[in-house]
């Protein structure tokens, strides 16, 4: 039902990368360390699943698990070329087995779920894989009592698997209304884009939807609108912008902040203390014990929650906490990981 | 709903039509036979013959897209006739509640032989008034959301749902994103998977993605035997695949979405015969085993006590399609109560700036 057409300009890589949006010619690397947003237009690019884990985890953190789930052709599916083909060379090319990363890993030093789609293998479609892996995702974070984070890019339901792809919807669905019920923490980022079954079923069922700005994010795909009611889209139709306008998502964070933004949700919804302590306190106490990927910065980002610019310069006698959230992670009560 | 009697030769699909010209020439005998009182049997009965041969023929070796095309019959009975035929003490529910009442899903308190339940069904029309009301079966956020308050409400009253699928699929538009299609479906979905009541769904022709799973997670799916059920339509398919949209006759093979081609994926818990030459050629018939299908379900699913109702649905999703081979292993290692073992990335920097990957999907 949706399909959007992933340009190649979009795609980072190279030792040079021209912002889609404005033109602008920008050192690769200078962007990937800008979180792949352009320093002149502030437009998101496309993030590698590496890149990703990195802007969202502490550095050195994810533990990467089912990476052996590999998508099986069931139904002997052929277009020009067949599935099983296409799967080999999108694994080979992508050197991922499937559209979908999931793990374990610290945010801020407390213990997440993390999954994060991958637009690049065929279109981020979901599959048995994909929908397997989100549910599994659901129950990690269920068994182990986490939060967790799917960090969202799809085309929809995948083809090629047909009415299984179909029926992830209602399994991952089930899975999160479940963990749901169970009292969980579930936060969505939806990137560009975010489309058809996946929007449809486990993107939209979060606790707090995150939009990525600019992101397309829809039921249907836009030409597939626009060929059904042969009318020109209003301007800035299905981006985050427009969603929010609408009511549809609670809040739109750009990538720098996103890590800080999540924090601060999981600090709100999934508290490690009874005491509600300052975001920076938390934030600097995280940055002296996981030394991780600039949360400082952070501080600076955080806003809403009394984010103060001192965080970042405060040496760590006088934000006077007594421990750190790293050694707490006090939501972890019932580990139940039952070796075999 | 006024019964009509459209032209059966123009509403003929390509493959119907020597069935129908056969059927013409029979009509047009008897009817001579009976002003002219003349004896014209022996003349009638060797094209009886013949056009029972000619349906027999024709229907046993029916491509998908053939019957993709029977699923969309304008003729074939849509639930209109299905509360004409089977449903009595009828009482139409309206409205979500929240914005307005979405036409192209009807949801109504109801008797079906001796039960009651709550019918939620996709709405077609049969004139070109009805299908505008209706939206040609494409429901707007206000019409699953006015589902999932019904469902809501048997579920509070312990009266079991019947669902009737049939849509192309939910309607693409401006307002309907602008509403939340995406996720009015997605809030169905969760939600049916909860519900502490018995669910039986039927596709009675068209099961058109997510527009026809927000009101179809259930215990048991029945299947029409001429319908079908699809991640995207067959057209939207060759579309994106094939570049063509007239290959939709390859995507209809391609995508599985027969009822029989389901019922060997294991995604289906029943085929319903419907007479030789589909349902439109005895809607009465056709009624008659649907509702006996239905019946016979619910009674099986009210012995069952809710919790375990509300798990084997849960479980049913969970492992769904474990015909294969991975999901069967993760489902084994899950109730061996193992954890998987760690497994190092797969590795390497997926970019290489090069690639045009294209949006695969559907929904």
């Amino acid at each position: 039902m949706a399909w959007v057409r992933f340009r190649k300009k979009d795609m980072p890589g190279g030792l040079w990368t021209k912002c889609p949006s404005c033109e602008e010619t920008i050192f690769s690397k200078e962007l990937s360390e800008n979180f792949q947003v352009c320093p002149k237009c502030s437009h998101h690019l496309t993030c590698t699943v590496d890149e990703r884990v990195r802007y969202t985890l502490d550095e050195g953190s994810f533990e990467e698990l089912y990476t052996e789930l590999k998508p099986v052709d069931r139904l002997d599916f052929r277009d020009k070329t067949s599935y099983a083909e296409k799967l080999e060379k999108t694994a080979e090319k992508v050197k991922r087995l499937e559209a979908m990363t999931i793990g374990t890993g610290t945010l801020h030093g407390r213990e997440v779920v993390l999954g994060v789609m991958n637009f690049q293998f065929l279109g981020g479609s979901m599959g048995v894989v994909v929908g397997e892996k989100v549910t599994l995702a659901v129950e990690i974070a269920m068994e182990r009592r986490l939060p967790l984070v799917l960090v969202c890019a799809s085309g929809g339901a995948r083809m090629h698997e047909g009415a299984l792809s179909l029926m992830q919807m209602a399994k991952t669905c089930a899975a999160l209304g479940r963990f749901a019920d169970a009292g969980g923490l579930y936060l969505a980022v939806l990137t560009n884009p975010t489309t058809g079954g996946v929007t449809a079923s486990f993107a939209t069922m979060a606790d707090v939807i995150i939009g990525e700005p600019g992101a397309l994010i829809g039921f249907a795909g836009p030409r597939v609108i626009q060929n059904t009611i042969k009318q020109e889209l209003p301007e800035g139709f299905q981006r985050s912008e427009f969603l929010l306008a609408r009511g549809q998502i609670d809040r739109i964070v750009s990538r720098p902040q996103l890590k800080d933004q999540l924090f601060l949700l999981m600090e709100f919804l999934a508290p490690t203390s009874d005491e509600a302590r300052p975001v920076s306190e938390l934030l600097a106490a995280a940055s002296r014990s996981t030394n991780g990927h600039s949360p400082t910065e952070g501080a600076e980002a955080a806003e809403g929650a009394g984010a103060d610019d001192g965080a970042k310069n405060r040496l760590p006698e006088e934000s006077g906490d007594e421990e750190t959230p790293k050694k707490k992670r006090p939501r972890k009560k019932a580990k139940k990981n039952g070796k075999a | 709903m006024a019964e009509r009697k459209p032209d059966p030769l123009q509403s003929a699909l390509d493959f119907e039509r020597p069935i129908v010209e056969l059927e013409q020439k029979i009509l047009d005998l008897e009817e001579l036979a009976e002003q002219t009182h003349m004896d014209l049997t022996n003349e009638v009965r060797p094209l009886k013959e013949l056009r029972d041969k000619l349906l027999a023929q024709i229907f046993e070796s029916l491509t998908p897209w053939q019957r993709v095309r029977l699923a969309r019959h304008p003729l074939r009975p849509i639930t209109g006739d299905y509360l004409d035929l089977i449903f009595e003490d009828v009482v139409e529910l309206h409205g979500d509640k929240l914005y307005s009442d979405d036409r192209a899903i009807m949801t109504a308190l109801a008797r079906l032989g001796d039960e009651r339940v709550m019918l939620i069904a996709h709405r077609k029309g049969k004139t070109t008034e009805e299908r505008l009301a209706t939206n040609w079966g494409c429901a707007h956020p206000e019409g699953y959301r006015k589902a999932l308050q019904k469902m809501k409400l048997a579920e509070k009253f312990g009266v079991p749902l019947v669902t009737l699928i049939n849509t192309p699929g939910a309607y693409p538009g401006i307002g309907a994103e602008e509403r939340g299609q995406a996720a009015a479906i997605a809030r169905n979905i969760l939600e049916m998977s909860k519900l502490r009541v018995p669910v039986v769904s039927c596709v009675i022709g068209e099961g058109g993605s997510g527009g026809a799973l927000g009101i179809g997670v259930c215990d048991r799916l029945l299947m029409l035997e001429y319908s079908y059920y699809s991640v995207i339509s067959p057209e939207g398919c060759a579309a994106i695949l094939w570049k063509d949209g007239e290959k939709a006759e390859a995507a209809a093979t391609a995508l599985k979405i027969t009822s029989r081609d389901l019922d060997a994926l294991g995604l289906i818990d029943e085929v319903v015969p419907e007479p030789l030459g589909g349902a439109h050629r005895d809607r009465f018939r056709t009624a008659i085993s649907l509702r006996d299908r239905i019946l016979f379900n619910i009674k099986e699913l009210k012995k069952l006590p809710v919790d375990r109702l509300v798990e084997s649905r849960y479980e049913r999703y969970r492992w769904v399609g474990d015909g294969d081979e991975l999901i069967r292993a993760v489902r084994e290692a899950k109730e061996r109560g193992g954890r998987p073992a760690p497994t190092p990335p797969a590795g390497g920097d997926e970019a290489d700036g090069e690639g045009k990957a294209e949006g695969e999907g559907g929904g």
